[in-house]
């Protein structure tokens, strides 16, 4: 079997080559994210155990609602809407989030608690709870916590809850269809590899011949 | 249980073969297709890459989005198991540590593996420092049959005439991506060869081969592949053994034991279905163990019998000793040069692209034998956690105007750090010789079994000196390399404290020895042929055999010996000796 026969086998190869990678290309399903993570349907080759164990991840619900808003405000504040994509409360971060301490319990209290500190944090200067306060008043807090470096010893608590929430946040956008584009991943889909391009090489100093 | 009854079965099958990896799928294909009517047991569920491969799946697919929450190597790879399996424990002795990986499913670990095909040299096979038992066959004497695994599987590589690093029958490899141009070029000024990688993918169409389909360069191999470019033992060997007729799978069947008869021969096993929980039991002429080297040790030291008082085949007590895995250490960087790299697809093959076999001599290093490197990095697929690093080096480098920002943040800017140091990142990994030690052995738990009422395995292993040297070698190597091709280092200083880094025994997933072979009965389980020197009509066909692997990956070698021992049986029932 030659590699046009291949990709024949897996089902890709009854249509032309132009559509056959428009298939393969991100955003060429109607589901959102969000849809995805609470779907029910299970792959084939996904064991039933493991099927079970996600439906009832998706069953239970771990935030409270003040929680989830808080996860939307923070999750949009780290990655935001720009030029070229959208935001992160728009990939479907927070239902993420939501997911991955329910996947992994371990995260658990480290967010429960991390967002009561920040709103805590907020009550004490502001008089009021995170979501409710102006942008200014958010990253004013936000900036004492975001820089591990520079920030105060008495602020070390809410850098790990904000280093925390930051990963969360990149990996739930930039696995998102609408984070994968923005990143520029074009790959996995069928297609030749001959080596790096010719321009790259050139810019890199190689020769090709290495 | 009211009734405890045992489904027997009169056919009485020519082989029995237990386990479907890559020891047991060769032995099972060879078989099969020489005509003899095989029956191969599996402890897990069918699994055909075709249908059940999560290959070409978006991250978003997965609601972890490829985290290893379930699965070890992420929701899309292909290995069902891991460390730990539900109700199957196993226990380590105070002070030592040992992790056991098990996939349940047709094919075994092959169905993930890297792919990553090295035959072991001469000196693997006959050392001659000393340090080790020679084993009793020469590289000489395996050549033929790595060369007909070369022919029968596919192998890329490239002829490079290194002593104790053998070349075999190539198909061509893919070209190194950028990182990996980087990566040679500071090896180089680092003192450290690089080669094209070697690797079971076909790069191009198998001479003679059917049913197979060539690689499209998605690099997914771990998730095993649909069209079947790439070795599985579900793939390659049992699924198209199944064609010949000859060849039976039953799946979801732990085996329980051996059964031997009066003169202690093997009769057939027994097996548990791990689906109905019923006890069955298959008579065959001959029983080939391919479980994996502490799974068939286990078997054979719960197979306890008159003749066999000490577990099946165990008249010399090692069974279960000599146990060794790779030693592994690792470390990751990103090269500031590559900072806001242009995009194209460089996903290419699952396997390695290009590696370093091991080029020093020991005479030199105050430990023996020696690693070789497997490298990684570039702009794959994401998945879950895939930039975490980025907010922690963000700080290193200066923007775009030009100034150093401050380390973390938030916002459009960081938005567009993860964008600019997406692909940029480097990663490293030693793969090396672990020594095998007698003191270093599984054996049956004495006060636990596992939830079919099977005694499970307890461990006994500690690294030695040797293997924290090599270990704080490799970390001065990657340090070497890293610093000659202008890379940042992002993972941790492994020291003394850690052992340099070096991973828990059974983590690099090598593990091997359990059930050596060796000329003297005495000293050894198996004879030259890999079949009992106590029982005439079993085999162990796994990593099992080996008495000390290089620092090769084993699957190779297990797929040659394998190939050679069910070439060996063909031959002697031709003679009636079995």
């Amino acid at each position: 079997m030659n590699r046009r026969d291949s990709i024949k086998a897996i089902g890709l190869g009854t249509v032309g080559t132009g559509l056959l990678l428009e298939s393969c290309r991100p955003g060429d399903s109607n589901k959102t994210a969000e849809e995805t993570t609470q779907s029910s349907g299970k792959l084939p080759g996904v064991q039933d155990f493991e099927h079970a164990r996600n439906t009832e991840l998706n069953k239970e619900q771990f935030f409270t609602e003040h929680e989830m808003a808080t996860i939307t405000v923070l999750s949009d504040i780290i990655i935001p809407k720009d030029d070229y994509s959208d935001s992160a409360s728009t990939a479907g971060v927070p239902a993420f989030i939501e997911f991955m301490v329910k996947d992994i319990p371990d995260y658990k209290l480290p967010m429960r608690g991390g967002l009561k500190w920040l709103d805590v944090q907020c009550l004490k200067r502001f008089n009021k709870v995170f979501t409710d306060c102006e942008e200014k008043e958010q990253l004013t807090l936000i900036d004492e916590i975001a820089y591990p470096l520079q920030a105060k010893p008495e602020m070390q608590q809410g850098v790990a809850f904000f280093s925390l929430m930051r990963n969360f946040t990149a990996s739930g956008f930039f696995t998102s269809e609408i984070g994968v584009k923005d990143i520029g991943y074009i790959g996995n889909r069928p297609g030749p590899w001959d080596g790096v391009p010719e321009d790259v090489l050139k810019q890199y100093g190689f020769t090709g011949n290495e | 249980m009211k009734h405890f009854e045992i489904q027997e079965q009169d056919q009485v099958y020519d082989a029995i073969v237990v386990g479907s990896g890559a020891g047991g799928g060769m032995a099972g294909y060879v078989l099969a297709n020489a005509g003899l009517k095989v029956l191969m047991l599996e402890a897990g569920p069918f699994f055909d890459p075709a249908k059940d491969a999560l290959q070409l799946r978006w991250p978003w697919e997965s609601p972890r989005r490829g985290a290893s929450t379930v699965r070890p190597f992420g929701d899309f790879d292909a290995a069902y198991g891991g460390w730990q399996l539900e109700g199957e424990p196993y226990s380590t002795v105070d002070g030592t540590d040992f992790q056991w990986f098990r996939a349940r499913m047709l094919g075994g670990r092959t169905n993930h593996w890297g792919r990553i095909s090295l035959r072991m040299g001469p000196d693997d096979f006959k050392p001659t420092d000393g340090v080790t038992d020679a084993w009793p066959i020469t590289y000489d004497e395996v050549k033929p049959f790595y060369d007909k695994v070369d022919r029968l599987i596919g192998v890329y590589g490239t002829v490079e005439g290194l002593p104790n690093e053998p070349d075999g029958i190539f198909l061509k490899p893919p070209k190194p991506r950028l990182n990996e141009l980087f990566i040679k070029r500071g090896a180089k000024k680092a003192g450290v060869t690089v080669i094209p990688g070697r690797g079971a993918v076909l790069t191009e169409a198998l001479p003679g081969m059917k049913g197979r389909g060539t690689c499209f360069y998605c690099g997914q191999c771990g998730r095993s592949c649909k069209v079947y470019g790439d070795f599985s033992s579900s793939s390659c060997l049992v699924i198209p053994a199944m064609k010949t007729n000859n060849l039976k799978v039953i799946d979801n069947a732990m085996v329980r034991e051996v059964l031997t008869n009066d003169e202690g021969l093997a009769t057939g096993v027994s097996y548990v279905s791990t689906v109905d929980m019923k006890e069955y039991s298959v008579r065959g002429k001959l029983v080939i163990l391919g479980a994996s080297a502490c799974e068939s040790a286990r078997l054979l030291l719960n197979s306890k019998s008159k003749a066999h008082p000490g577990g099946l085949g165990n008249s010399s007590g090692l069974v279960g000793r000599y146990l060794h895995d790779s030693t592994g250490s690792s470390m990751s960087g990103f090269i500031p040069e590559l900072i806001e790299r242009k995009r194209y697809n460089e996903d290419g093959t699952g396997s390695v692209h290009i590696y370093s076999p091991w080029w020093l001599d020991n005479k030199k290093l105050n430990f023996p034998r020696g690693y070789h490197i497997e490298y990684g990095g570039g702009l794959h697929m994401p998945s879950y956690g895939f930039l975490d690093w980025v907010p922690s080096v963000n700080g290193q480098v200066p923007d775009k105007d030009g100034k150093k920002k401050e380390q973390g943040g938030y916002g459009i800017s960081l938005k567009n750090d993860y964008r600019r140091f997406y692909g940029a990142n480097v990663g490293m990994a030693g793969r090396g010789t672990a020594l095998a030690h007698k003191d270093n052995y599984c054996e049956v738990d004495p006060n636990k079994v596992d939830k079919f009422g099977i005694p499970v395995l307890r461990f006994h292993y500690k690294w030695g000196r040797e293997e924290v040297a090599q270990a704080k070698h490799m970390q001065e190597t990657f340090q070497s390399i890293m610093h000659e091709m202008g890379a940042i280092i992002t993972s941790p200083t492994y020291g003394p404290d850690t052992s340099y880094g070096l991973e828990a025994p059974g983590k690099i997933i090598h593990e091997g020895g359990t059930v050596r072979m060796g000329d003297d009965p005495k000293n050894s389980v198996l004879n030259k042929w890999c079949q009992s020197h106590d029982c005439k009509n079993l085999f162990v066909v796994d990593a099992a055999p080996f008495v000390q692997q290089g620092d090769k990956n084993l699957t190779w070698t297990i797929l040659a010996l394998s190939m050679r021992t069910a070439e060996h049986i063909l031959e002697q029932r031709g003679k009636l000796n079995i």
